[in-house]
Protein backbone atom coordinates (compact mmCIF):
# COMPACT_ATOMS: atom_id res chain seq x y z
CA UNK A 1 0.00 0.00 0.00
CA UNK A 2 1.38 3.50 -0.94
CA UNK A 3 0.03 6.72 -0.90
CA UNK A 4 -2.06 8.02 -3.75
CA UNK A 5 0.46 10.98 -5.61
CA UNK A 6 -1.10 14.38 -5.67
CA UNK A 7 -0.80 16.08 -8.95
CA UNK A 8 0.00 19.67 -9.44
CA UNK A 9 -4.01 20.30 -10.41
CA UNK A 10 -5.35 18.85 -7.26
CA UNK A 11 -2.84 21.30 -5.09
CA UNK A 12 -4.03 23.81 -7.62
CA UNK A 13 -7.69 23.13 -6.80
CA UNK A 14 -7.15 23.01 -3.06
CA UNK A 15 -5.62 26.47 -3.54
CA UNK A 16 -9.20 28.08 -4.80
CA UNK A 17 -10.06 27.59 -1.35
CA UNK A 18 -7.51 29.86 0.56
CA UNK A 19 -8.38 32.15 -2.69
CA UNK A 20 -11.59 32.01 -1.37
CA UNK A 21 -11.08 32.63 1.91
CA UNK A 22 -8.94 36.15 0.68
CA UNK A 23 -11.77 36.88 -1.03
CA UNK A 24 -13.72 36.72 2.31
CA UNK A 25 -11.48 38.34 3.84
CA UNK A 26 -11.85 41.49 1.30
CA UNK A 27 -15.29 41.45 1.12
CA UNK A 28 -15.46 41.75 5.12
CA UNK A 29 -13.12 44.24 5.21
CA UNK A 30 -11.01 41.84 7.75
CA UNK A 31 -7.80 43.04 6.47
CA UNK A 32 -5.90 39.44 6.78
CA UNK A 33 -5.37 39.26 2.63
CA UNK A 34 -2.18 40.77 2.22
CA UNK A 35 -0.76 38.39 5.47
CA UNK A 36 -2.93 35.41 4.09
CA UNK A 37 -1.17 36.01 0.70
CA UNK A 38 2.71 36.22 2.25
CA UNK A 39 2.01 33.04 4.72
CA UNK A 40 0.48 31.19 1.68
CA UNK A 41 3.54 31.91 -0.43
CA UNK A 42 6.10 31.59 2.61
CA UNK A 43 4.50 28.24 3.40
CA UNK A 44 4.54 26.91 -0.33
CA UNK A 45 8.01 28.02 -1.01
CA UNK A 46 9.69 26.80 2.19
CA UNK A 47 7.67 22.95 2.04
CA UNK A 48 8.84 22.88 -1.72
CA UNK A 49 12.62 24.05 -0.67
CA UNK A 50 12.66 21.52 2.40
CA UNK A 51 11.13 18.89 0.06
CA UNK A 52 14.39 18.81 -2.72
CA UNK A 53 16.72 19.07 0.60
CA UNK A 54 15.07 16.37 1.81
CA UNK A 55 15.25 14.74 -1.45
CA UNK A 56 18.91 15.00 -1.61
CA UNK A 57 19.46 14.69 1.80
CA UNK A 58 17.81 11.20 1.60
CA UNK A 59 19.82 10.19 -1.35
CA UNK A 60 23.23 10.61 0.57
CA UNK A 61 23.59 8.93 3.75
CA UNK A 62 27.13 11.30 4.00
CA UNK A 63 25.91 12.06 7.83
CA UNK A 64 28.50 15.79 7.42
CA UNK A 65 25.22 16.58 5.39
CA UNK A 66 22.67 15.45 8.18
CA UNK A 67 24.87 17.61 11.12
CA UNK A 68 24.91 20.77 8.13
CA UNK A 69 21.26 20.25 7.66
CA UNK A 70 20.28 20.05 12.06
CA UNK A 71 22.55 22.91 12.67
CA UNK A 72 20.85 24.39 10.23
CA UNK A 73 17.84 24.18 11.94
CA UNK A 74 18.70 24.45 15.57
CA UNK A 75 20.16 27.86 14.75
CA UNK A 76 17.10 28.91 13.32
CA UNK A 77 14.58 27.29 16.03
CA UNK A 78 17.10 29.72 18.44
CA UNK A 79 16.95 33.00 16.44
CA UNK A 80 13.08 32.40 16.51
CA UNK A 81 12.82 32.17 20.17
CA UNK A 82 14.24 35.36 20.64
CA UNK A 83 12.21 37.30 18.16
CA UNK A 84 9.36 35.68 19.66
CA UNK A 85 10.15 37.60 22.98
CA UNK A 86 8.57 41.04 23.69
CA UNK A 87 10.92 41.71 26.66
CA UNK A 88 14.65 40.28 26.82
CA UNK A 89 18.20 40.24 27.09
CA UNK A 90 20.76 41.81 24.68
CA UNK A 91 20.52 39.73 21.19
CA UNK A 92 23.90 37.74 21.71
CA UNK A 93 23.24 36.49 25.22
CA UNK A 94 19.18 35.53 24.47
CA UNK A 95 20.36 33.61 21.14
CA UNK A 96 23.40 31.65 22.84
CA UNK A 97 20.59 31.10 26.10
CA UNK A 98 18.18 29.50 23.55
CA UNK A 99 20.85 27.74 21.33
CA UNK A 100 22.47 26.06 24.49
CA UNK A 101 19.30 25.07 25.57
CA UNK A 102 17.67 23.70 22.26
CA UNK A 103 21.06 22.32 21.72
CA UNK A 104 21.48 20.49 25.14
CA UNK A 105 18.06 19.04 25.41
CA UNK A 106 16.86 18.52 22.04
CA UNK A 107 20.16 16.70 20.51
CA UNK A 108 20.71 14.22 23.28
CA UNK A 109 17.03 13.41 23.75
CA UNK A 110 17.05 12.84 19.62
CA UNK A 111 20.34 10.76 20.14
CA UNK A 112 18.55 8.39 22.84
CA UNK A 113 15.50 8.33 20.72
CA UNK A 114 17.78 7.05 17.64
CA UNK A 115 20.09 4.96 19.28
CA UNK A 116 18.34 3.59 22.11
CA UNK A 117 14.32 3.36 20.95
CA UNK A 118 14.22 3.44 17.94
CA UNK A 119 17.45 1.46 16.83
CA UNK A 120 17.40 1.77 13.09
CA UNK A 121 20.27 1.19 10.75
CA UNK A 122 21.86 2.96 10.35
CA UNK A 123 20.78 4.95 13.21
CA UNK A 124 21.47 8.65 11.60
CA UNK A 125 18.99 7.81 8.64
CA UNK A 126 17.86 10.96 7.92
CA UNK A 127 14.59 9.68 7.27
CA UNK A 128 13.95 9.22 10.78
CA UNK A 129 16.67 11.80 12.02
CA UNK A 130 15.29 14.97 10.18
CA UNK A 131 11.93 14.56 10.93
CA UNK A 132 12.14 14.11 15.12
CA UNK A 133 14.32 16.69 15.30
CA UNK A 134 12.41 18.67 13.98
CA UNK A 135 9.17 17.87 15.84
CA UNK A 136 11.49 18.18 19.11
CA UNK A 137 12.82 21.17 17.64
CA UNK A 138 9.45 23.27 17.09
CA UNK A 139 8.41 22.00 20.89
CA UNK A 140 11.52 23.10 22.38
CA UNK A 141 11.04 26.59 20.52
CA UNK A 142 7.45 27.21 21.74
CA UNK A 143 8.20 26.06 25.07
CA UNK A 144 11.59 28.07 25.50
CA UNK A 145 9.95 31.39 24.37
CA UNK A 146 7.15 30.98 26.03
CA UNK A 147 9.00 30.42 29.43
CA UNK A 148 11.30 33.34 28.77
CA UNK A 149 8.24 35.77 27.73
CA UNK A 150 6.62 34.77 31.38
CA UNK A 151 10.22 34.73 33.36
CA UNK A 152 10.94 38.70 31.49
CA UNK A 153 7.54 40.06 32.62
CA UNK A 154 7.66 38.22 35.56
CA UNK A 155 10.64 40.02 36.50
CA UNK A 156 9.70 43.23 35.89
CA UNK A 157 6.00 43.25 37.70
CA UNK A 158 7.53 41.31 40.69
CA UNK A 159 11.10 43.40 40.65
CA UNK A 160 10.37 44.79 44.30
CA UNK A 161 9.23 41.05 45.54
CA UNK A 162 12.83 39.75 44.24
CA UNK A 163 14.77 42.72 45.68
CA UNK A 164 12.90 42.59 49.03
CA UNK A 165 14.16 38.70 49.03
CA UNK A 166 17.61 39.94 48.03
CA UNK A 167 17.78 42.09 51.17
CA UNK A 168 16.71 39.85 53.46
CA UNK A 169 19.81 37.84 52.44
CA UNK A 170 18.28 35.37 49.90
CA UNK A 171 20.77 34.22 47.10
CA UNK A 172 19.38 34.67 43.59
CA UNK A 173 18.11 31.28 42.98
CA UNK A 174 15.79 31.43 46.66
CA UNK A 175 14.98 35.03 45.37
CA UNK A 176 13.57 33.96 42.10
CA UNK A 177 12.32 30.42 42.88
CA UNK A 178 8.13 31.54 42.35
CA UNK A 179 9.11 33.25 39.50
CA UNK A 180 11.25 30.29 38.03
CA UNK A 181 8.33 28.12 38.93
CA UNK A 182 5.39 29.97 37.17
CA UNK A 183 7.46 30.02 34.24
CA UNK A 184 8.68 26.69 33.95
CA UNK A 185 4.49 25.52 34.55
CA UNK A 186 3.72 28.10 32.04
CA UNK A 187 5.50 26.45 29.14
CA UNK A 188 4.64 23.38 29.83
CA UNK A 189 0.86 23.40 29.53
CA UNK A 190 1.11 23.19 25.56
CA UNK A 191 3.00 19.95 25.93
CA UNK A 192 0.43 18.38 28.49
CA UNK A 193 -2.08 19.92 27.05
CA UNK A 194 -1.46 17.75 24.00
CA UNK A 195 -0.71 14.87 25.45
CA UNK A 196 -3.83 15.12 27.56
CA UNK A 197 -5.84 15.66 24.56
CA UNK A 198 -4.10 13.55 21.99
CA UNK A 199 -6.47 10.62 20.14
CA UNK A 200 -9.32 12.62 22.13
CA UNK A 201 -9.71 16.04 20.66
CA UNK A 202 -7.29 15.83 17.74
CA UNK A 203 -5.14 13.05 15.92
CA UNK A 204 -1.40 14.00 16.10
CA UNK A 205 0.08 15.38 12.62
CA UNK A 206 2.60 12.49 12.69
CA UNK A 207 0.69 9.40 13.29
CA UNK A 208 -2.27 10.92 10.98
CA UNK A 209 0.62 11.15 8.01
CA UNK A 210 1.70 7.51 9.10
CA UNK A 211 -1.63 6.08 8.42
CA UNK A 212 -2.31 8.36 4.90
CA UNK A 213 0.88 6.32 4.13
CA UNK A 214 -0.56 3.35 4.82
CA UNK A 215 1.29 2.53 8.17
CA UNK A 216 -1.09 -0.03 10.44
CA UNK A 217 -2.98 1.98 12.79
CA UNK A 218 -0.84 0.57 15.94
CA UNK A 219 2.19 1.24 14.28
CA UNK A 220 1.70 4.11 13.95
CA UNK A 221 -0.26 5.12 17.70
CA UNK A 222 3.17 3.33 18.90
CA UNK A 223 5.40 5.85 17.21
CA UNK A 224 3.11 8.69 18.15
CA UNK A 225 3.50 7.63 21.96
CA UNK A 226 6.96 7.32 21.51
CA UNK A 227 7.09 10.91 19.86
CA UNK A 228 5.17 12.57 22.59
CA UNK A 229 7.72 10.67 25.37
CA UNK A 230 10.24 12.23 24.25
CA UNK A 231 8.94 15.52 23.33
CA UNK A 232 7.96 16.39 26.38
CA UNK A 233 10.95 15.28 27.85
CA UNK A 234 13.23 17.25 25.43
CA UNK A 235 11.05 20.54 26.00
CA UNK A 236 10.74 20.09 29.58
CA UNK A 237 14.67 19.43 30.08
CA UNK A 238 15.09 22.84 27.21
CA UNK A 239 12.60 25.00 29.42
CA UNK A 240 14.58 24.61 32.26
CA UNK A 241 17.96 24.87 30.87
CA UNK A 242 16.57 28.19 29.35
CA UNK A 243 15.05 29.52 32.27
CA UNK A 244 18.50 29.14 33.80
CA UNK A 245 20.52 30.40 31.35
CA UNK A 246 18.17 33.50 31.56
CA UNK A 247 17.85 34.30 35.54
CA UNK A 248 21.77 33.94 35.88
CA UNK A 249 21.85 36.85 33.13
CA UNK A 250 19.25 39.04 34.80
CA UNK A 251 22.09 39.30 38.05
CA UNK A 252 25.17 40.02 38.08
CA UNK A 253 28.21 38.77 40.29
CA UNK A 254 27.06 40.16 43.25
CA UNK A 255 23.25 38.91 42.89
CA UNK A 256 22.14 42.38 41.92
CA UNK A 257 19.06 42.18 39.83
CA UNK A 258 20.37 44.36 36.53
CA UNK A 259 16.80 44.66 34.95
CA UNK A 260 18.99 47.60 32.92
CA UNK A 261 20.27 44.85 31.21
CA UNK A 262 16.63 43.85 29.51
CA UNK A 263 15.82 45.74 26.05
CA UNK A 264 12.17 46.10 24.65
CA UNK A 265 11.55 44.10 22.03
CA UNK A 266 15.06 43.62 21.57
CA UNK A 267 16.58 46.79 20.30
CA UNK A 268 20.04 46.39 21.76
CA UNK B 1 31.13 46.50 64.75
CA UNK B 2 31.43 49.99 62.83
CA UNK B 3 30.66 50.64 59.25
CA UNK B 4 32.82 51.91 57.39
CA UNK B 5 31.99 53.85 53.78
CA UNK B 6 35.10 54.73 51.71
CA UNK B 7 34.56 56.62 49.03
CA UNK B 8 31.32 55.05 47.82
CA UNK B 9 30.51 55.82 44.30
CA UNK B 10 26.97 56.41 42.75
CA UNK B 11 25.75 58.49 39.97
CA UNK B 12 24.49 61.43 40.89
CA UNK B 13 26.19 62.04 44.38
CA UNK B 14 29.92 62.77 45.37
CA UNK B 15 31.86 59.78 46.64
CA UNK B 16 31.22 59.66 50.16
CA UNK B 17 33.36 58.56 53.23
CA UNK B 18 31.49 58.39 56.22
CA UNK B 19 32.26 56.04 59.34
CA UNK B 20 29.40 55.12 61.45
CA UNK B 21 30.42 53.73 64.77
CA UNK B 22 29.28 50.93 67.02
CA UNK B 23 25.65 51.75 68.69
CA UNK B 24 25.48 54.93 66.77
CA UNK B 25 22.69 56.22 64.63
CA UNK B 26 22.68 58.69 62.00
CA UNK B 27 19.96 60.42 60.02
CA UNK B 28 20.46 61.21 56.63
CA UNK B 29 17.94 64.14 55.06
CA UNK B 30 17.72 65.74 51.75
CA UNK B 31 14.72 66.07 49.14
CA UNK B 32 13.13 63.17 47.04
CA UNK B 33 15.22 62.24 44.03
CA UNK B 34 18.11 63.27 45.18
CA UNK B 35 19.87 59.72 46.25
CA UNK B 36 19.10 58.86 49.80
CA UNK B 37 17.40 55.46 48.97
CA UNK B 38 19.99 54.53 45.99
CA UNK B 39 22.77 55.53 48.74
CA UNK B 40 21.14 52.45 51.31
CA UNK B 41 21.05 50.18 48.40
CA UNK B 42 24.34 50.70 47.76
CA UNK B 43 25.43 49.96 50.94
CA UNK B 44 23.27 47.35 51.29
CA UNK B 45 24.60 46.25 47.84
CA UNK B 46 21.81 45.63 45.83
CA UNK B 47 23.09 48.58 43.32
CA UNK B 48 26.00 48.77 41.57
CA UNK B 49 28.88 51.24 43.15
CA UNK B 50 32.10 52.80 43.15
CA UNK B 51 34.63 52.33 46.31
CA UNK B 52 34.51 50.12 49.30
CA UNK B 53 32.05 49.30 52.38
CA UNK B 54 33.59 47.75 55.31
CA UNK B 55 32.18 46.12 58.34
CA UNK B 56 35.68 46.49 61.13
CA UNK B 57 37.72 44.61 58.83
CA UNK B 58 35.28 42.89 56.35
CA UNK B 59 35.00 43.91 52.88
CA UNK B 60 31.96 44.36 50.93
CA UNK B 61 33.35 42.87 48.20
CA UNK B 62 35.37 40.18 49.70
CA UNK B 63 31.68 38.76 51.36
CA UNK B 64 29.32 37.10 49.43
CA UNK B 65 26.08 39.36 48.61
CA UNK B 66 23.61 37.35 50.32
CA UNK B 67 26.03 37.03 53.32
CA UNK B 68 26.23 40.83 53.49
CA UNK B 69 22.95 41.59 53.12
CA UNK B 70 22.30 39.44 56.11
CA UNK B 71 24.93 41.68 58.06
CA UNK B 72 23.62 44.96 56.64
CA UNK B 73 19.77 44.86 56.62
CA UNK B 74 17.82 47.55 54.38
CA UNK B 75 14.38 48.50 55.31
CA UNK B 76 12.97 49.56 52.37
CA UNK B 77 10.56 52.34 52.14
CA UNK B 78 8.16 50.02 50.14
CA UNK B 79 7.74 46.91 51.86
CA UNK B 80 6.60 44.06 50.06
CA UNK B 81 5.15 40.55 51.90
CA UNK B 82 4.98 37.64 49.47
CA UNK B 83 3.26 34.92 51.17
CA UNK B 84 -0.39 35.46 52.74
CA UNK B 85 0.89 35.24 56.41
CA UNK B 86 3.55 37.09 58.39
CA UNK B 87 4.47 33.83 59.49
CA UNK B 88 5.62 32.21 56.57
CA UNK B 89 8.17 34.83 56.03
CA UNK B 90 9.76 34.26 59.16
CA UNK B 91 12.05 30.52 59.75
CA UNK B 92 10.05 27.89 60.59
CA UNK B 93 9.55 26.94 64.48
CA UNK B 94 11.22 30.34 65.30
CA UNK B 95 10.16 32.90 67.74
CA UNK B 96 8.73 35.72 66.43
CA UNK B 97 9.13 38.46 69.19
CA UNK B 98 5.84 40.22 68.76
CA UNK B 99 5.40 41.65 72.31
CA UNK B 100 8.98 43.91 71.47
CA UNK B 101 6.69 46.03 69.53
CA UNK B 102 3.19 45.75 70.98
CA UNK B 103 1.96 42.97 68.68
CA UNK B 104 -0.55 40.37 69.20
CA UNK B 105 0.72 36.86 68.09
CA UNK B 106 -2.69 35.64 66.70
CA UNK B 107 -1.58 38.83 63.85
CA UNK B 108 1.06 36.25 62.57
CA UNK B 109 -1.10 33.67 60.91
CA UNK B 110 -3.82 36.26 59.77
CA UNK B 111 -3.80 36.92 55.90
CA UNK B 112 -1.40 40.33 55.97
CA UNK B 113 -4.06 41.88 53.48
CA UNK B 114 -6.49 42.20 56.92
CA UNK B 115 -3.46 44.23 59.19
CA UNK B 116 -3.01 47.96 59.54
CA UNK B 117 -0.41 49.90 57.83
CA UNK B 118 1.34 50.16 61.46
CA UNK B 119 1.03 46.64 62.21
CA UNK B 120 2.78 45.37 58.66
CA UNK B 121 5.51 47.98 59.33
CA UNK B 122 5.91 46.56 62.47
CA UNK B 123 6.30 43.06 61.03
CA UNK B 124 8.83 44.16 59.03
CA UNK B 125 11.08 45.51 61.62
CA UNK B 126 10.53 42.24 63.03
CA UNK B 127 11.46 40.50 60.14
CA UNK B 128 14.73 42.69 59.35
CA UNK B 129 15.84 41.97 62.28
CA UNK B 130 15.06 37.58 62.96
CA UNK B 131 19.02 36.91 61.89
CA UNK B 132 20.39 39.37 63.87
CA UNK B 133 22.14 41.96 61.70
CA UNK B 134 24.91 44.02 62.63
CA UNK B 135 23.64 47.19 60.97
CA UNK B 136 20.55 48.35 60.26
CA UNK B 137 19.75 50.57 57.12
CA UNK B 138 16.35 51.66 57.52
CA UNK B 139 14.12 54.06 54.75
CA UNK B 140 11.49 56.06 56.47
CA UNK B 141 10.57 52.96 58.75
CA UNK B 142 8.18 55.35 60.26
CA UNK B 143 6.57 57.23 57.28
CA UNK B 144 2.96 56.05 57.54
CA UNK B 145 2.41 55.26 61.25
CA UNK B 146 0.29 56.92 63.70
CA UNK B 147 2.60 58.57 66.55
CA UNK B 148 2.37 56.14 68.93
CA UNK B 149 3.61 53.16 66.55
CA UNK B 150 6.01 55.66 65.08
CA UNK B 151 7.18 55.70 69.34
CA UNK B 152 7.30 52.17 69.66
CA UNK B 153 8.99 51.84 66.02
CA UNK B 154 12.15 54.39 67.37
CA UNK B 155 12.20 52.68 70.97
CA UNK B 156 12.66 49.25 69.01
CA UNK B 157 15.17 50.43 67.16
CA UNK B 158 17.61 52.12 69.65
CA UNK B 159 17.20 48.87 72.17
CA UNK B 160 18.57 46.86 69.61
CA UNK B 161 21.32 48.95 68.87
CA UNK B 162 22.14 49.83 72.56
CA UNK B 163 22.31 45.37 72.76
CA UNK B 164 23.66 44.68 69.44
CA UNK B 165 25.95 48.07 69.21
CA UNK B 166 24.84 47.99 65.71
CA UNK B 167 25.25 51.37 63.51
CA UNK B 168 22.21 52.76 62.05
CA UNK B 169 21.44 54.77 59.36
CA UNK B 170 18.24 56.25 59.16
CA UNK B 171 16.42 57.98 56.52
CA UNK B 172 13.34 60.50 57.31
CA UNK B 173 11.75 64.21 56.74
CA UNK B 174 10.66 64.69 60.27
CA UNK B 175 13.77 66.81 61.69
CA UNK B 176 12.10 66.56 65.36
CA UNK B 177 12.22 62.15 65.14
CA UNK B 178 15.68 62.50 63.09
CA UNK B 179 17.05 64.39 65.99
CA UNK B 180 15.36 62.34 68.87
CA UNK B 181 17.00 58.94 66.66
CA UNK B 182 20.13 60.06 65.80
CA UNK B 183 23.29 61.44 67.12
CA UNK B 184 24.90 63.00 63.70
CA UNK B 185 22.83 64.32 60.86
CA UNK B 186 23.69 64.14 57.71
CA UNK B 187 21.99 65.68 54.51
CA UNK B 188 22.30 65.67 50.87
CA UNK B 189 22.08 68.75 48.83
CA UNK B 190 23.48 69.19 45.63
CA UNK B 191 24.62 65.89 44.78
CA UNK B 192 26.64 65.93 48.22
CA UNK B 193 26.40 64.23 51.37
CA UNK B 194 27.29 66.58 54.27
CA UNK B 195 27.10 66.76 58.16
CA UNK B 196 24.57 68.95 59.38
CA UNK B 197 27.19 71.48 61.58
CA UNK B 198 25.59 72.07 64.84
CA UNK B 199 26.42 69.06 66.84
CA UNK B 200 29.74 68.27 66.56
CA UNK B 201 32.95 68.61 65.13
CA UNK B 202 33.78 65.36 64.21
CA UNK B 203 33.71 64.68 60.84
CA UNK B 204 33.75 62.03 58.23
Amino acid sequence: MSVHALTHWDLIAAALLVLLLGAASIWLQLGLQSQLLVATLRMVAQLLLIGFVLRVLFATTNPLWIVLMAAVMLMVAAREVVQRQTLRLAYKPSFAGALVALLLSCVSVLLLTLLVFIGNQPWYAPRYAIPIFGMLLGNGMTGVALALNTLMQNVVNRRAEIEQRLMLGANRQSAMSDIQITSIRNAMIPTINAMATAGVVSLPGMMTGQILAGTPPLQAVKYQILIMFVIAASTGFAVMLALWFGARALFDERQRLRLDRLTPDGHT
Amino acid sequence: MQLRLVDLGIDGLATVTLTVLPGECISIKGASGSGKTRLLRAIADLDPHGGEIYLDDMACSATSAPAWRRQVALLPAEIVWWKKTAREHFDGGSEVPTAALHLDDALLQRPLSELSTGQRQRLALLRLVQHSPEVLLLDEPTAALDPASEQRVEAFVEQYRNRYSAPVVWIGHDVEQLSRVAARHFVIHDGELSQKPPRSSASQ
